[in-house]
């Protein structure tokens, strides 16, 4: 999976999970304050990372500081060069 | 005391959305029961019918607190929205702390108790369980979830008491306001299907399994052919409010809860007991302060079951005689657990309002253990003024509730 596909493939998931549209997904939008999503929604977020490219994200401070859909990006993409 | 008038009405029942397809669907002596290709799969279970909640639009909820609910909390959602609505509450009035909500079910949501233990015991692993899991399955479940989405901040109950948690709900909602806790409070119950709660009847011997065939031929309330419950789903969501506050905001009242009553019958855990029965509604009469001789129609619990029906009829036939008209509205719904009392009521308010009474379903041949009281088999055109409503639950929990309405 090359590097667009990768973050297209989070979008995906993302979009299915949280009702949000891709024009809501721009890059440097925000979780909190753009898609409106909480707590328990990073928790799910987790999860179907988690499920999709197979790595463990839980308890990760990285993952913690993360703001914006582009820190997303940027994660998944470390990590999975980690594999 | 203040006087508690209802003002407004919401439902989701095996007819759909809104209490308008409930009452069109009763008026016609609709079935709302349906072969069920999910239930068939069980092994073992013999019951492979039920009533189920046809298309609705979970989306008209916006998914921060959809993603939280389970079927029976959207159900809920969707009817308290009807209510609200009706009843004209502004938004202020919601959530300026004097509106409480009394909404509760008969267990958390066992789809996604289900969902969680799929993956808990498949390896002992919690690592795909999501967040808002829990909230669907908490006891209060559909009482949280409805406090979040419409931004209640008066008192918040959730008394779960199986069948009689829709009719439990109303009468505490409207003590309440009674004695003066709250102005307004939202009320009801909801549920949602599962095979535990039809296999749950099957294994007491208290459903019907001899109609999957003819799914609308049961259940069939006070019937000599009557041979148990039919499970189905559903909300129903009262506003009731103080005489007051409705006076004050100019709201339409639908008929005032004179009466309630909420006993307990030891004598056994499934079977009901007449005397125990009949002494729930006279409590709820002397609630009233009417007496038998006043009330024009009953409307039953009745779920078509052997024992229940016949402990029923006995104890209407003890304190009212053959006087007020008796129906069962079973025969059309199937039982819808905790939104049986409270559709059933709401059912009853519109036939109070629009002068007519529904007949039982299914209801044929009257059963010799049923005789005594006055059933209706065909639908009749008549106004009926004060009415009690019945509902009784696995767990010795009966209740009572007469509602009035003024001649105008």
């Amino acid at each position: 999976m090359t590097d667009p596909e990768v973050i297209q493939h989070v979008n995906d998931l993302l979009a299915e999970e949280f009702e949000l549209t891709f024009d809501q997904m721009r890059p440097e939008a925000l979780f909190k304050e753009d898609l409106e999503l909480d707590s328990l929604d990073a928790v799910d977020m987790v999860i179907i990372l988690e499920q999709a490219f197979k790595f463990k994200i839980k308890k990760n401070e990285a993952f913690k500081r993360i703001r914006s859909l582009n820190d997303l990006h940027k994660f998944v993409l470390e990590k999975k060069k980690e594999l | 005391m203040k006087r508690v008038v209802i003002t407004g009405l919401g439902a989701v029942s095996p007819f759909g959305v809104g209490t308008d397809s409930l009452m069109k669907s009763l008026s016609a002596g609709d079935s709302g029961i349906q072969a069920m290709d999910e239930l068939a799969q069980i092994t073992g279970l013999n019951p492979t019918i039920a009533g189920k909640v046809p298309d609705y639009d979970a989306k008209l909820i916006p998914r921060k607190f959809r993603r939280t609910m389970s079927p029976m909390s959207i159900f809920a959602t969707l009817a308290t929205q009807e209510a609200i609505t009706q009843a004209g509450l502004s938004k202020e009035i919601i959530t300026g702390g004097t509106a409480g909500l009394s909404v509760s079910s008969t267990v958390g949501s066992v789809q996604a108790l289900q969902s969680f233990f799929t993956k808990f015991l498949d390896g002992f692993s919690i690592e795909e369980i999501k967040a808002t899991e829990f909230f669907k399955i908490m006891n209060h479940s559909c009482a949280a979830n409805l406090t979040q989405c419409f931004e209640i901040t008066g008192r918040v109950m959730a008394p779960s008491a199986a069948c009689s948690t829709g009719c439990q709900t109303i009468g505490l909602a409207a003590e309440a306001i009674a004695i003066g806790k709250q102005d307004i409070m939202l009320c009801g119950g909801a549920d949602e299907l599962h095979p535990l709660t039809v296999s749950t009847f099957d294994i007491i011997q208290a459903a019907s399994t001899g109609y999957n065939e003819h799914p609308a031929s049961t259940p069939r309330p006070f019937d000599v052919d009557r041979d148990g419950i039919v499970c189905a789903e559903g909300a129903g969501i009262l506003v009731l409010e103080s005489l007051e506050s409705a006076q004050k905001r100019g709201a339409e009242i639908l008929a005032e809860i004179i009466g309630f009553s909420s006993t307990a019958d030891p004598s056994n855990l499934v079977s009901p007991s007449s005397k125990a029965i009949a002494q729930c509604m006279q409590l709820a009469l002397d609630d009233a302060g009417i007496e038998p001789e006043a009330v024009q129609y009953v409307n039953a619990h009745a779920t078509g079951t052997v024992l229940g029906d016949a402990a029923e009829s006995s104890a209407i036939a003890s304190l009212f005689g053959s006087k007020p008209l008796v129906s069962s509205l079973k025969g059309h719904l199937g039982h819808t657990m905790a939104a049986s009392g409270a559709l059933e009521t709401i059912a009853t308010i519109l036939m109070m309002n629009n002068g007519l009474v529904i007949p039982t379903r299914n209801l044929v041949d009257i059963a010799s253990d049923c005789i005594g009281i006055t059933h209706i088999k065909q639908i009749e055109n008549r106004t009926i003024l004060t009415v009690l409503k019945n509902s009784f639950a696995l767990g010795g929990i009966n209740t009572s509730i007469v509602l009035r309405r003024d001649n105008d």
